[in-house]
């Protein structure tokens, strides 16, 4: 062997990058392959080399869960009112504002119905990218409507979150979101409509201590971040470092708080087995 | 004289030192009439200052370290409390208090976040930050409490859920979702009150009831000033206005409500007066649960569930 040879990847020029045609080409955020965009859709948004699970849009679940054209979204214009007039570096109005015209979206989640490979179900779907997946008024109110078709129709409830957690900017409307929806699922719960949690990265704060963790089935994606307050805030408040692993997926399971950990690509199938076994 | 004075407190108690010196010279010089006026002038003052409180200011009353906490409430209001221990999987968070009382000659349950007075007692308390065998206990009194068809009093004070390790371990989030599921269908009444911090998830945590009552100096909002200051402003040193875009006392939750009912302390927080704080507050929670008796068991859960289910303010 050369005594020259490299024996580590050397520094890739920044230059190739911008050879790449924009939006054709992703980068992992943890492998650094580069994906092209079909094979990213193909595998359900993760990294056919190291299986990360990119952060994916209500739409994306959307077209992955979902049998084709048959979600029928509900309520897709509620707003936030800005009850409280809130302004810290920049107004909560002018923030929902531009959340709207970058995301296209209305608020945090979309809700709807639709078929799951022939299986009739209610759906809310959550959006990180607006305000971070935040649970004010119109994010509860979506869903705790999602949850009454849910028993009316008898049509299984499914949620999949992502969200940091309440809206501060609602203050303690957003808070109330948590017993409004909680409270909502011992109706679906005396109905005896069944409720599958999927959590996604990230699923924490006021989201994980209300439905997130209350399903009757909890499954997660690989790797999410799912907890009650986070890291940051837990590595200032006890002066330790974080076990390796810790607040996981895998942690959570170990722990025993989700069911089972699933594949984005095998979601569908999944899900259906489940609506199966329910139904049958 | 209180131990810890805060800065809008000072003027008024300045004065009161003053009378009380005048107070010892008036047993040998005519002062009745001075001391008289100057009484007066301290009512003015503390109304004055008490009726233009800040938000932050009112935050800092709800966390002055004399004032009453659960403990003091249930020693003051009821009788023949019997505390219970543990949640039967883990062990005994001692920031969660709660057992067997009487009210009014009547048995109820009880149940608040604890804080301590001082640096041992916080500790052993944890500062009132419950983990999740915490909100476990909590539940575990609640369905004693509705085996036996007893009420549910609870009393929220807490600066918030502890956010440790091994709390994420225990399932902080679960244990907290668990109680607002299990709260809104309990088959017995639930007043809340709130009296001191409502800090978000932690104080919700045992916070779902058929009424809120909320006493006149405190806050709850789904989070901390400071704690929102650093996020939004990515500083500590705008809790002020953190305090005040937050809207988080009880003249603000009232309006949203969030809250039913206001319960009034006294002249100058509970702290100046526990005794007077309890009283009020005691024959509050004796009406508030002679008119839930009234109500039939299935018809107030309905109500509980719809009044949450009306909180929130959107546009369609």
């Amino acid at each position: 062997m050369a005594w020259f040879r490299r024996s580590k990847s050397g520094i890739e020029s920044d230059s190739k990058k911008k050879e790449i045609p924009d939006g054709m080409w992703t980068k992992c955020d943890k492998c650094g392959e580069i994906i092209h965009k079909k094979q990213l859709e193909q595998n359900a948004f993760t990294c056919q080399k190291c299986n990360f699970h990119f952060r994916i849009g209500s739409s994306e679940y959307i077209q992955i869960l979902f049998d084709e054209k048959s979600f029928k979204e509900m309520d897709k214009k509620m707003m936030s009112a800005d009850p409280l007039n809130f302004v810290d570096t920049k107004p909560y109005k002018e923030r929902v504002k531009e959340a709207i015209k970058n995301t296209g979206l209305y608020d945090a989640v979309r809700t709807g119905t639709g078929k799951i490979n022939g299986h009739n179900v209610v759906a809310a779907i959550m959006d990180f990218s607006f305000i971070g997946g935040s649970m004010g008024s119109v994010v509860g109110e979506k869903i705790a409507r999602a949850i009454q078709k849910s028993i009316k129709t008898k049509y299984p409830l499914i949620i999949i979150s992502k969200s940091g957690g309440a809206r501060m900017m609602e203050g303690a409307l957003s808070l109330m979101q948590l017993a409004k929806t909680s409270a909502m699922l011992t109706k679906l719960a005396e109905a005896k409509v069944p409720y599958i949690s999927i959590l996604t990265d990230p699923t924490t704060g006021g989201t994980t201590a209300s439905y997130a963790m209350l399903g009757d089935v909890n499954i997660a994606e690989p790797g999410a971040l799912i907890g009650f307050a986070g890291p940051r805030v837990i590595k200032q408040a006890t002066g330790k470092d974080l076990p390796p692993g810790f607040q996981t997926s895998e942690f959570l399971l170990e722990k025993g708080f989700i069911d089972f950990i699933c594949h984005r690509k095998e979601l569908k199938s999944k899900v259906t087995q489940l609506l199966d076994l329910f139904a049958s | 004289m209180p131990k810890t004075i805060l800065e809008f407190e000072k003027p008024i108690i300045e004065l009161e030192q003053k009378i009380s010196e005048m107070k010892k010279l008036s047993e040998t010089l005519d002062i009745e009439d001075e001391i008289k006026s100057l009484e007066e002038k301290i009512q003015q003052l503390q109304d004055q200052i008490y009726s233009n409180l800040s938000r932050w200011q009112i935050v800092q009353i709800a966390r002055h370290p004399e004032r009453p906490y659960t403990l003091d409430y249930i020693q003051k209001i009821t009788t023949d409390f019997i505390e219970l221990h543990g949640d039967r999987y883990f062990g005994d968070d001692k920031a969660l208090v709660g057992g067997f009382a009487k009210l009014n000659g009547e048995t109820v349950m009880v149940i608040g976040q604890q804080k301590g007075r001082d640096t041992k007692s916080n500790l052993y308390r944890n500062f009132g930050m419950m983990n999740p065998e915490g909100y476990r206990k909590a539940l575990r009194l609640m369905k004693l409490a509705e085996k036996f068809e007893k009420p549910v009093i609870t009393f929220l004070d807490t600066p918030g859920a502890y956010p440790g390790i091994e709390a994420e371990e225990r399932g902080q989030a679960e244990a907290i979702a668990r109680n607002l599921f299990e709260m809104s269908k309990l088959r017995v009444p639930i007043i809340v009150v709130i009296i001191g911090e409502g800090a978000s998830g932690g104080a919700l945590g045992i916070g779902v009831g058929d009424r809120i009552l909320m006493l006149e100096y405190c806050w709850y909002s789904v989070i901390s000033p400071e704690s929102c200051s650093s996020i939004l402003w990515r500083s500590w040193d705008y809790k002020e206005q953190a305090a005040e875009a937050l809207k988080l006392t009880a003249k603000d939750l009232i309006q949203f409500n969030i809250i039913d009912r206001i319960v009034p302390e006294p002249r100058g927080g509970a702290h100046r007066n526990p005794d007077q704080a309890a009283i009020i507050l005691k024959e509050i929670l004796i009406d508030e649960l002679n008119k839930l008796k009234k109500i039939k068991i299935d018809k107030l859960i309905e109500m509980r569930i719809q009044k949450f289910l009306n909180m929130g303010v959107y546009l369609e």
